[in-house]
């Protein structure tokens, strides 16, 4: 979370109590870091306007540029700009907002994120703090893809889906492995649902820890699932193949309609926004 | 006290308090609130919970013996409430309706944010409302869920509760109304069990609404009230549904652009909840409910002052008065006393300290009074009538007279008459206008089955009929010579 007691420094000595009570008493929402404790990448989003471009660049369009299908191979139905109606930073925050508007073709535009190029790494752990739309069709996600795409063709250059949720679910998120044997709808995948909760109404930090031999799935503070060569191996009658060694690069996105969380309804509300308060690399 | 001293004084008392702070007293607020009300959420689990001995009412006009605790049905129990929604044609009552109000003292609430039950029901039917809030000491805090579909398995509503801070001191706990329109007026029965409010966690607030979420203009005048009307809230829930309820005003605060126009909204004497027109201008009312802007809204038009209808002239002695605030008029009398589809359209309007009457989209509707009057001395009807709806509206004024036995039973061969009056190309809108019709001109025979040209000994009702749903406004309907 952001460190709010900087706000009371000038407070004087009620500054000293405050710190005291949160040494004491805060709630660590942060998650525990045992191996991956040497922060090597953050991203707090602390200067207004576009993300910063030294971090982040931009999957622009509907996949056609990519030589997918429309809809980026999901029957997706937004069209992915660099626009700040779409994609900002304010107050702390990165704003990736989906609008309902006819645009190039689409009904809605969105955006689409990534560190490809800028930021990439083999193994660590990788976590953000967000906080998802809601409603039909609403599809976001934090994920990432090995950097070998472009040549070492899907799925063989791994996917791992740190946070995938589906509007109309909004108590439940699930993280997911993509590799040869395991892709797409059969991919190595767990779902987490909040008790007394939401996703939309209030952030949580989603990670994982992905060292060479397993990807921790985590939510906040609970560890919901573990991917490991021996999951994959039982999972597909030892067909699949661990692809997580290379480097990786940071996807955020809002994806609209497709296959997975189907089209938008009449009482989807647009425009919604994902907040992402930040994103943070640690390695060992 | 020096004043140095006590800053010192102040300064190791905040000292301690820090200390006590860093000791991790997280409870500190709910420890030092004063005595309240308890944060009970159970109303019906086994048995009723808290909610001591007197906490069954129906309401007025329903089947008072709907309800009893089934001991062999139950969601994964032996025990749920029974209703059993009677027939409409049960001459106790056509159908079920009925409070839970907590005679163990009110609740605090405010730490919930819905109210669940699971239900069932003898075949699949629809209930008319299910709710909290209703307390018959003012349903302050009513909210209702309408049209909620059961079925003959278990299944578990979810009622939000708007702005759960209002519910501080609340008595009512659960209500529901259920008939048999969806059943061809047949009985049947279903079960609620594990009532209970609780702190989901997981409702979301969509968005509160007010007029139906609809942006309405009004063109009003000073000194009139105004109400509100469809107010309500539409959710989110776990499921990803929306949920839309309906909820009192009390949940909303409202907010008028131009305070110099209309006044605050609050309770006036009818227990109606209006803001009066104080001055003319335009003044848009919008609203909020737990911080978040409602949809719709209400511009308030104010032009000027209502102007009434002229005072009649006259002379008292000369007049036999139905209504009208100049003369002493018949008592008991009634503006609506049957009425075709349109009873509620009908109101008393003041402006001034002058009442008139309001009739809206009428087809036909009586007006009466206690006994009958004797106009036959008379040779004259005087009305004023403003037409409110668009010239070529039809408007018949009738006249029924019960006949010597003083008694409205109708025209088949007993001694009633009736006859009617046709005053719609006399009518303009939006201006009174008024009438003094020769009694011998109510000639027309009359829906009712009157013949035209009635007795006037024993005058019972007027009636005003309209083939063309017309709007009016009524005043001093009296009878002179």
């Amino acid at each position: 979370m952001k460190i709010k007691s900087q706000n009371i420094v000038s407070k004087g000595f009620i500054f000293i109590g405050a710190i005291a009570l949160l040494n004491s008493c805060e709630v660590d929402t942060t998650q525990t870091v045992t191996t991956f404790d040497n922060l090597v990448m953050s991203d707090e989003f602390n200067v207004d306007g576009a993300p910063d471009s030294n971090l982040w660049t931009y999957d622009i369009g509907d996949g056609t540029n990519e030589g997918l299908p429309a809809g980026w191979g999901n029957n997706e139905l937004q069209y992915y700009t660099d626009r700040p109606e779409n994609v900002t930073v304010e107050n702390g925050y990165l704003l990736i907002t989906a609008q309902e508007e006819s645009f190039e073709g689409s009904s809605y535009t969105s955006a689409r994120i990534k560190t490809e190029g800028l930021f990439e790494q083999a193994y660590g752990r990788f976590e953000a703090r967000i906080k998802v739309p809601y409603g039909q069709g609403y599809w976001p996600a934090f994920w990432l893809l090995g950097n070998d795409c472009d040549t070492n063709t899907w799925p063989a250059c791994g996917e791992i889906d740190i946070m995938e949720y589906v509007g109309d679910e909004p108590t439940r998120v699930f993280g997911s492995a993509h590799g040869p044997g395991f892709s797409g709808g059969e991919s190595i995948s767990k779902d987490f649902v909040l008790e007394n909760a939401r996703f939309d109404t209030e952030f949580h930090v989603f990670g994982i820890e992905w060292s060479p031999d397993y990807i921790n799935y985590y939510v906040d503070d609970v560890l919901y699932q573990q991917i490991t060569r021996e999951t994959i191996a039982e999972q597909t009658d030892g067909q699949g193949e661990w692809v997580f060694d290379g480097p990786f690069y940071i996807i955020l996105n809002v994806a609209i309609g497709g296959d997975l969380p189907g089209s938008p309804n009449s009482e989807t509300v647009f425009p919604q926004t994902m907040l992402v308060d930040y994103v943070r690399v640690y390695q060992e | 006290m020096n004043y140095r001293a006590k800053l010192k004084d102040n300064f190791i008392y905040l000292l301690a308090a820090m200390m006590l702070m860093v000791g991790c007293e997280r409870e500190l607020s709910d420890d030092s609130v004063l005595a309240t009300n308890p944060k009970k959420g159970e109303v019906f689990t086994d048995n009723f919970v808290s909610m001591g001995s007197d906490f069954y009412f129906p309401f007025l006009g329903a089947k008072p013996d709907v309800f009893s605790v089934d001991n062999e049905e139950g969601y994964e129990s032996d025990a749920s409430i029974r209703i059993d929604v009677p027939n409409a044609n049960d001459p106790t009552g056509g159908f079920a309706g009925a409070i839970f109000r907590s005679d163990a003292g009110p609740r605090d609430l405010s730490g919930f944010d819905a109210l669940t039950f699971w239900a069932k029901a003898s075949q699949g039917v629809t209930i008319g409302e299910f709710g909290f809030g209703v307390d018959f000491e003012g349903d302050v805090h009513r909210v209702a869920l309408t049209n909620t579909s059961l079925s003959t398995n278990w299944q578990k509503i979810t009622i939000p509760i708007p702005d759960a801070s209002k519910l501080t001191q609340e008595r009512g706990m659960f209500w529901f109304s259920a008939g048999s329109q969806g059943t061809g007026g047949n009985a049947y029965t279903f079960w609620v069990d594990e009532v209970q409010f609780e702190k989901l966690g997981t409702v979301r607030l969509e968005n509160p609404f007010i007029f139906d979420g609809q942006d309405v203009s009004l063109n009003v005048f000073v000194d009139q009230e105004i109400g509100t009307e469809n107010l309500g809230a539409i959710f989110n829930l776990e499921n990803g549904q929306n949920l839309s309820v309906s909820a009192a005003p009390s949940y909303f605060e409202f907010i008028s652009s131009d305070s110099n126009v209309n006044s605050d909204f609050m309770f006036n004497d009818q227990d109606q909840f209006v803001t009066t027109v104080d001055n003319t201008g335009t003044s848009v009312v919008t609203a909020q409910l737990a911080n978040q802007l409602a949809l719709g809204s209400l511009t308030l038009n104010a032009t000027g002052s209502f102007d009434n209808a002229t005072d009649p002239t006259t002379p008292a002695a000369n007049v036999t008065s139905v209504y009208s605030d100049t003369y002493t008029s018949v008592t008991g009398f009634d503006p609506g006393i049957f009425a075709g589809s349109n009873i509620g359209n009908i109101s008393v309007q003041n402006f001034g300290g002058n009442e008139h009457l309001s009739y809206q989209s009428v087809d036909f509707v009586g007006l009466g009074w206690d006994n009958t009057i004797d106009v036959s001395s008379k040779t004259t009807m005087h009305i004023d009538i403003q037409l409110k709806s668009a010239a070529g509206s039809n408007v018949v004024i009738e006249l029924i007279d019960f006949g010597p036995d003083d008694t409205d039973n109708g025209f088949g061969g007993s001694d009633g008459t009736a006859g009617g009056f046709n005053a719609s190309n006399l009518l303009v809108q939006d201006d009174w206008i008024s009438l003094d019709i020769p009694l011998s001109s109510f000639t027309l025979p009359t829906g009712g089955g009157g013949s035209g040209s009635p007795n006037l000994s024993n005058l019972g009702f007027v009636v005003f009929v309209s083939n063309n749903g017309a709007s009016f406004l009524v005043d001093n309907i009296y009878f002179y010579n």
